[in-house]
């Protein structure tokens, strides 16, 4: 059989399943040009550049022409204090996590242990379980925690402990290892210790050996794992929501705020720069693991 | 410098089994590899040679005895303080790394000076036929390739012993023929001490000065290949080593290292001789090699000529492989074609009557073993 020739029936599976996942994102991204204040229906494009010119709620000129939603968003103060503290907890949270997940992983494979199969289990615990009630779990033990220790220690005014970025980043952490620590798991399986012992043999101790052999050969395992953080660290919006405190917001947070009062295109357009963040995001990783393999 | 490159003295290897019992891989072995040999060790696979190897490389520790190289202790000395280096079955080179790379890594852990390194990392893969390869991965490279990266990465640090567990082992026939020529020529070369481990008999006969035969842990000879093959100390080692037939019988009289062995099978005495002592009365075992035995048409005036039967034939070329009944048992005999010629009778044939000589010279008594 041609194996370039495919039944109607595959193609038509194609379409679909493609369309279902991306047809809204195109619909998200159409409405971001939007000339509709509203963005109820989608009344054309803005298509004229100068000076801002409103009819009713629609936009008819815009200093930006058709990006006009994405010049707003650049103007918003509060988007980008959202996107700050989004990119840092994304980040911090993933190089932790990767660095926590990683060893995890190592200590998984190489030492034996009375509490390693429960080690192994406890892994899936906070992929399975629901997120709100990670979230919960997680508020209150911070709640409890600090005003234990506020008390404990005496801390009153501004040095006292609260919600805020720095548990945010601990919540993250708590829901990124795992993922991590199981996708270097399975880089592992199947990983040679004779290349550690070659490099031991050749005169590397075991940090050398760790740093110069290890290491590399874990790195697509390790990245995977990263990655993976960073995008549930992105766009986590329950747990960041239980764990936020007062200028810890982020964008799916800050999101969820405007969706209370009116979506405009604003909204989409914010949507829009983030996906192209992530798409690209992805598209260099698959581009250096495959360099890397 | 110590007369011995690598010694192991008294050395044990216990593992726990799954099942929870325990395991001596190597059981009190002793060997002593002189400086500049080509030492093997020979044994089927689980025999222990990869853990005797892996303590002296220092990736395993005994649990008794004692591994020393070039006359010095080991003890608990992790490999990356040994003078040895060691060539992996899988190779074991590193994926991120080019060619060049792998082989200077070892060069670059003992902190030599980038000039240096490059010179004598050209010098290692011109020794192994690979200048030119250097920015090449790993995986852009054949087998043999690869394997000879193996080499020359070990080699480049000049270590005193060279390990090498199986290092063909995954190369097919016709390039393994040529690689064991290659790297007998190359320790030649190059002096030194190579400790080889298979489970190959050919590959070892082809290029050690001495082999060790190893079965359960124990080393049961250590000898050149002449020695280990004509003079085999046991039944296993005889059986190992090439082919061979093994009668069993008693011993009748003993004339200094000439014995006469009554073999109930085939109902009659035979002469035969011993390197170790025996004595009257004692079960033994007679070993003799298919090469060594006579056939004839007629009678040999040797006392050890037996009649038979040739129940199967079997032209291969060079030899004749014949079986023959003669009393109960089936000798297994080689008549190596010295004539060229198309007439049948001049190769045995089924059913053809025949005399069998086995010259007492070259019946060796061995001491006997169950089973
Ligand atoms: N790390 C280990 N743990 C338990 N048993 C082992 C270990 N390494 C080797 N063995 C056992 O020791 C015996 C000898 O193994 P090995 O030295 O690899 O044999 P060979 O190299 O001659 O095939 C085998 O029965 C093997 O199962
Ligand atoms: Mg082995």
């Amino acid at each position: 059989m041609n194996p370039n020739r495919r039944s109607p029936f595959v193609n038509l599976m194609t379409i679909l399943v493609y369309g279902f996942l991306y047809l809204p994102i195109i619909v998200l991204i159409t409405f971001s040009f939007n000339a509709s204040k509203t963005n109820i229906t989608f009344q054309g494009v803005v298509s004229q550049v100068g000076p801002l010119k409103m009819q009713g709620s629609l936009v008819v000129q815009s200093p930006c022409g058709p990006f006009h939603w994405f010049c707003e968003l650049g103007k918003n103060k509060d988007v980008l204090n959202a996107a700050r503290n989004t990119l840092t907890i994304a980040v911090t949270s993933t190089i932790i996590s990767a660095l926590i997940g990683t060893m995890a992983a190592l200590a998984l494979q190489r030492y034996n242990f009375r509490l390693k199969p429960f080690s192994q289990l406890s892994l899936y615990i906070p992929i399975v379980i629901p997120e709100i009630v990670m979230g919960i779990g997680i508020l209150t033990l911070f709640s409890q925690l600090f005003t234990f220790l506020n008390s404990a220690l005496g801390l009153t005014g501004d040095a006292r402990l609260a919600l805020g970025i720095g548990t945010v980043i601990l919540s993250h952490i708590a829901f990124s290892v795992p993922f991590v620590t199981l996708v270097v798991q399975a880089r592992l399986q199947g990983f040679d210790q004779s290349f550690e012992e070659a490099a031991m043999d050749l005169g590397a101790n075991e940090l050398v050996t760790f740093w110069r052999v290890t290491l590399p050969m874990l790195l697509p395992g390790v990245l995977s794992g990263a990655l993976m953080a960073f995008t549930l660290s992105l766009d986590d919006f329950v747990i960041t929501f239980f764990t936020n405190g007062p200028g810890s917001t982020t964008l799916p947070i800050y999101v969820y705020g405007l969706l209370r009062r009116i979506i405009t295109p604003q909204v989409n357009a914010l949507s829009t720069v983030w996906i192209l963040l992530i798409f690209s995001a992805v598209f260099l990783l698959q581009r250096l693991q495959s360099r890397q393999a | 410098m110590s007369e011995f490159a690598v010694e192991l003295r008294d050395v044990v290897k216990t593992f726990a089994t799954p099942e929870g019992g325990k395991l001596n891989a190597v059981d009190h072995v002793d060997m002593h590899i002189r400086q500049g040999e080509f030492f093997s060790m020979l044994g089927s696979s689980g025999c222990g040679k990869t853990t005797s190897l892996r303590m002296i490389a220092g990736f395993e520790w005994p649990t008794e005895g004692e591994v020393f190289i070039d006359g010095q202790p080991q003890g608990r000395k992790p490999p990356f303080q040994r003078p040895v280096n060691t060539v992996f079955q899988s190779y074991a080179l590193f994926q991120h790394m080019t060619v060049a790379q792998n082989v200077a890594f070892g060069l670059e852990m003992d902190k030599v000076d980038v000039n240096e390194i490059n010179r004598r990392v050209s010098e290692a893969l011109a020794m192994v036929k690979l200048n030119g390869m250097e920015k090449r991965s790993p995986r852009q490279l054949s087998g043999g390739q690869q394997q000879r990266v193996a080499l020359a990465r070990a080699l480049v640090k000049r270590p005193k012993v060279l390990l090498l567990d199986e290092p063909l082992g995954a190369l097919d026939l016709k390039l393994r023929k040529e690689m064991q020529l290659e790297l007998k020529a190359l320790q030649q070369e190059v002096g030194i001490t190579f400790v080889f481990v298979t489970h190959d008999q050919e590959e070892a006969l082809t290029m050690s000065d001495r082999i060790a035969v190893m079965s359960r842990g124990k080393v049961l000879q250590i000898g050149a290949p002449v020695e280990i093959y004509e003079r085999p100390n046991c039944k296993f080692v005889a059986d190992f080593i090439g082919e061979t037939n093994i009668l069993t019988g008693q011993v009748r009289s003993v004339d200094g290292t000439h014995l006469k062995v009554y073999v109930p099978d085939l109902e009659a005495e035979v002469s035969a001789v011993a390197e170790s002592q025996f004595q009257p009365g004692q079960p033994v075992h007679l070993s003799i090699r298919p090469e060594k035995i006579r056939l004839a048409e007629e009678r040999s005036l040797n006392e050890n000529c037996f009649a038979g039967n040739v129940i199967q034939s079997a032209y291969i070329g060079s030899d004749t492989r014949v079986k023959v009944k003669v009393g109960k048992i089936v000798l297994k005999v080689w008549e190596q074609n010295h004539i060229s010629t198309l007439d049948p009778d001049a190769y045995f044939q089924q059913n053809e009557q025949t005399w069998a000589t086995l010259f007492p010279e070259n019946t060796l008594v061995l001491p006997f073993e169950e089973g």
